[in-house]
């Protein structure tokens, strides 16, 4: 029994934390969220180069092979820094191929997400975001050996830097007759558009599809049999969320904390009164208990997959009302400068409501967590 | 991070499951006195009671982790205590184990272990609950004994006891008020002790008030050094916190609550149905996981050699905010039926629900307040300026 950090991790974890204070501090977080692409391209080719984009892919396909615990420890400090990139996509892509594909579609596809020649992402929700099989309506319309589709991908992270998606589609009308097919962005009839957000450092579009042709070498795994890897995938989507979410709560807890102990009302430093002392406890608990949670579902991600739908459920549930409260608390303890544009404080509350609903809200994960408990 | 245990961790494990096989009777009656007492006399044989104790006084001298897995396989068959000396064994005897003399560990330990008697705690006192430091019961040396004089009060089970860990301010004069406090252990039966119940909102008496009227303390029965008291406390509550196992008994409350919630109904349909009492049922579990999680984390900690200081209080704020919710929810399923107490013949379960939803100071106040844990944690981990 060991719940902790091994050293390699924690020397991952000060390397990443160095590397992002150095090039990506918030000022130029900033500059970036103003910009098209809404992040460095010049980062993501070092980041590749680092090993951290392919950091959960085996050596054997460019990766570093490391497992998602590592990832994790990568994600709270990215998160910290509200690092813009599509770093968690292209990860989640990654996976979906590692988890469902074919040796030959592994080794056709992930050496160029691992070098960051390649940015992968999910699109698996459609207008409802509803996380079920009756979600997913788009239908793969059968034409010789592919499918083609037309339609619509909405809540696409990073659609707008992407150029490969592992998309769900029906394949017929049984609930779960689902599949998932890798699709090249420069493909004929495939359209990704970014659209405006709220938090600017996190871009999420839409994929349009318009006769866009799935032939049989793209699909993951058997057509009509995809809905347990599409729900893995939403759990390691939802595992990865809250990795981020850990890290920019606990950044969001340190700048308060500090505005705490420096702004000074009523003759003395506003952290010496309980109104604002206890509200950053409870932060603290928040934290710590989001962490212990969300380390034992990554864990059993490599370790024991029959724990993971309830344990992520448990992780982000407790994380999206955890950091909704940080969020506004954070901003109301800054007073009205929280408020101002100039302040960093408001840039982690947009983080938390953009991480709220992502990958299930908390009442989705607890629902969840109710019928795998029998209820 | 690993979750698994070691090979020798699961050998000890079925031994502690092969014991309970043998030893507890899913129809044993816990509340039997007879059958508490051999249960007793068994675990302690087994150097079960006092298990991380050392070997020398008469302990198990066991692992941490093992003592987690003896306690964790202990509540999940509903055992009884390992021992039925509660405070004696949370707190008083690892003092003495510590800052005990020679004489004192002979004197109080193996009866500690044996359950032969029960210890009270007199620490808070009638102006002085949460700063605890503040307090002014006296103790005046005169030759070899201390006179004792004032008041004590919230004090758990001191009609039953026959000791009690006694905190006394022996030096008014000293500079902080952490200096200058005394621990001493005294016979409750010394002449001058006047113990009155109190009784409790449910209707039983557990706590009193202790009146000391020139009370004359044998100085062999000072715990520690004059003026230490206040050191001898703190680590005492400091050993008493191994929350894992109580993660054990909280997940069978929840499953008692979600049975209550599949036999109530809400609006005509199973409470059970009902989204709000699902996600509610649900929330409790993320806690009581998140506990258990947080509780590994800080084993961890300490298997690594690394101090735990104030982090055990995230927990205690957890457990108090369940007990309350957790118990009054109870009472929300019942609807108007939660009124019922034991002895009303439509009384659910017993009328257990409503005396439990009563219940909650025991866990909310006792041992420190939600508001004093959260000053802790802003004070001593985030460092915040002090109150
Ligand atoms: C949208 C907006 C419009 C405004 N318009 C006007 C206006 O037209 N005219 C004008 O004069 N002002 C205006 N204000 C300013 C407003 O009145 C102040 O922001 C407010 O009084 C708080 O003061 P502060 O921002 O300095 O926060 P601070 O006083 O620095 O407080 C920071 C945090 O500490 C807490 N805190 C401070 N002292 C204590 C204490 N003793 N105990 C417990 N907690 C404490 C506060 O509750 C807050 O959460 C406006 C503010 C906003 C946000
Ligand atoms: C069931 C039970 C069993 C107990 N058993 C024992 C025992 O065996 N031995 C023993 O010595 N004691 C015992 N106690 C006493 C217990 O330790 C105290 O009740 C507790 O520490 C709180 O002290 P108090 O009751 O004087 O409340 P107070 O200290 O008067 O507090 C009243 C309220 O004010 C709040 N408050 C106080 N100071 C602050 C502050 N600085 N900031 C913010 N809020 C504050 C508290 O949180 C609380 O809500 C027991 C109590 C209970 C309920």
């Amino acid at each position: 029994m060991d719940f902790g950090f091994s050293e390699e991790q924690d020397l991952l974890r000060a390397e990443v934390r160095k590397l992002l204070d150095a090039r990506c501090p918030l000022e130029q977080v900033r500059k970036l969220m103003a910009t098209e692409p809404g992040y460095s391209v010049e980062l993501w080719s070092e980041l590749a180069e680092l090993g951290w984009l392919g950091l959960t892919i085996p050596e054997a396909f460019g990766g570093a092979g490391l497992s998602w615990i590592d990832f994790v420890v990568l994600l709270e400090e990215t998160g910290r820094s509200l690092f813009p990139s599509p770093l968690v996509s292209t990860t989640l892509a990654a996976a979906a191929i590692l988890d469902s594909g074919s040796e030959e579609q592994k080794a056709r596809w992930l050496p160029g997400l691992a070098d960051g020649t390649r940015i992968g992402t999910l699109a698996l929700l459609e207008a409802s975001d509803l996380i079920a099989p009756s979600g997913i309506t788009l239908l793969g319309k059968p034409d010789g050996d592919s499918f083609l589709l037309s339609g619509r991908k909405h809540f696409v992270a990073d659609a707008g830097a992407a150029n490969l998606f592992v998309v769900a589609f029906r394949t017929g009308a049984g609930a779960e007759d689902l599949a998932l097919a890798v699709l090249d962005g420069g493909a004929p009839g495939v359209r990704a558009t970014s659209q405006a957000t709220m938090d600017q450092t996190k871009r999420v579009g839409t994929l349009a599809l318009d006769g866009a042709r799935v032939p049989k070498s793209a699909l993951l795994g058997p057509p009509g049999r995809a809905w347990p890897a599409i729900e893995r995938l939403f759990d390691r989507g939802a595992i990865a969320t809250t990795g981020e979410m850990i890290g920019a709560a606990e950044a969001a807890l340190a700048l308060t904390v500090q505005y705490a102990k420096d702004r000074i009302q009523f003759g003395h430093p506003i952290g010496k009164y309980q109104g604002v002392k206890h509200p950053l406890a409870e932060m603290y608990v928040d934290v710590e208990s989001t962490k212990s949670l969300l380390y034992y579902a990554a864990w059993a991600l490599g370790e024991s997959p029959a724990e993971v739908p309830r344990s992520a459920s448990l992780a982000k549930a407790y994380a999206s009302d955890a950091f909704a409260r940080i969020g506004i608390d954070g901003v109301q303890l800054h007073g009205a400068v929280g408020y101002t544009a100039e302040y960093d404080i408001q840039l982690y509350l947009k983080r938390s409501k953009w991480a709220r609903p992502a990958f299930g809200d908390s009442d989705f994960h607890y629902e969840r967590v109710a019928r795998l408990g029998g209820l | 991070m690993d979750f698994k245990f070691t090979p020798e961790e699961e050998a000890f494990r079925d031994e502690v499951r092969a014991f309970l096989d043998a030893n507890l009777p899913a129809d044993a009656n816990r509340n039997d006195f007879a059958f508490i007492a051999e249960w007793s006399r068994k675990v302690r044989e087994k150097r079960w009671v006092g298990f991380s104790w050392p070997k020398e006084v008469g302990g198990g001298g066991g692992g941490i982790v093992e003592q987690v897995i003896l306690k964790e396989e202990m509540a999940k068959r509903h055992a009884p205590p390992l021992g039925t000396c509660f405070m004696g064994l949370a707190w008083v005897g690892p003092s003495i184990v510590q800052y005990g003399t020679e004489a004192q560990k002979q004197r109080f330990i193996p009866d500690i272990l044996d359950g032969k008697y029960q210890w009270c705690t007199g620490y808070s006192e009638p102006a002085v609950g949460s700063d605890l430091a503040a307090l002014s019961c006296k103790g005046e040396r005169e030759g070899d004994v201390y006179v004792v004089n004032g008041q004590k009060i919230w004090t758990s089970i001191a009609m039953w006891s026959k000791w009690m860990i006694l905190l006394v301010r022996t030096d008014a004069s000293s500079q902080s008020k952490h200096d200058g406090i005394t621990c001493l252990l005294v016979e409750m039966s010394t002449p001058g002790i006047e113990v009155r119940p109190i009784q409790n909102m449910s209707g039983t008496a557990m706590f009193a008030e202790v009146f000391f009227n020139d009370v004359r303390v044998p100085v062999e029965n000072r715990l520690g050094a004059e003026g230490q008291g206040w050191q001898v406390t703190v680590s005492a509550l400091a050993s008493e916190r191994s929350s894992i196992a109580e993660v054990t008994a909280m997940f069978r409350k929840l499953e008692e609550l979600a049975e209550l919630a599949k036999k109530t109904t809400r609006n005509g349909a199973p409470a059970a149905k009902d989204a709000r009492v699902r996600r509610q049922l649900a929330v409790f579990e993320a806690k009581i996981e998140a506990m258990r999680l947080n509780g590994l984390r800080y084993l961890t900690k300490q298997l690594r050699g690394e101090p735990l200081s104030s982090e055990t209080s995230v927990n205690k704020l957890h457990r108090a905010e369940l007990e309350v919710e957790m118990g009054d929810f109870a009472l929300e399923l019942l609807g108007s039926a939660h009124q019922y107490v034991r002895g009303a013949d439509e009384a659910v379960d017993g009328g257990r629900w409503a005396t439990g939803a009563l219940n909650w100071p025991e866990v909310v106040i006792g041992g420190g307040t939600p508001n004093i844990q959260k000053n802790i944690i802003a004070e001593r981990i985030l460092h915040l300026p002090k109150d």
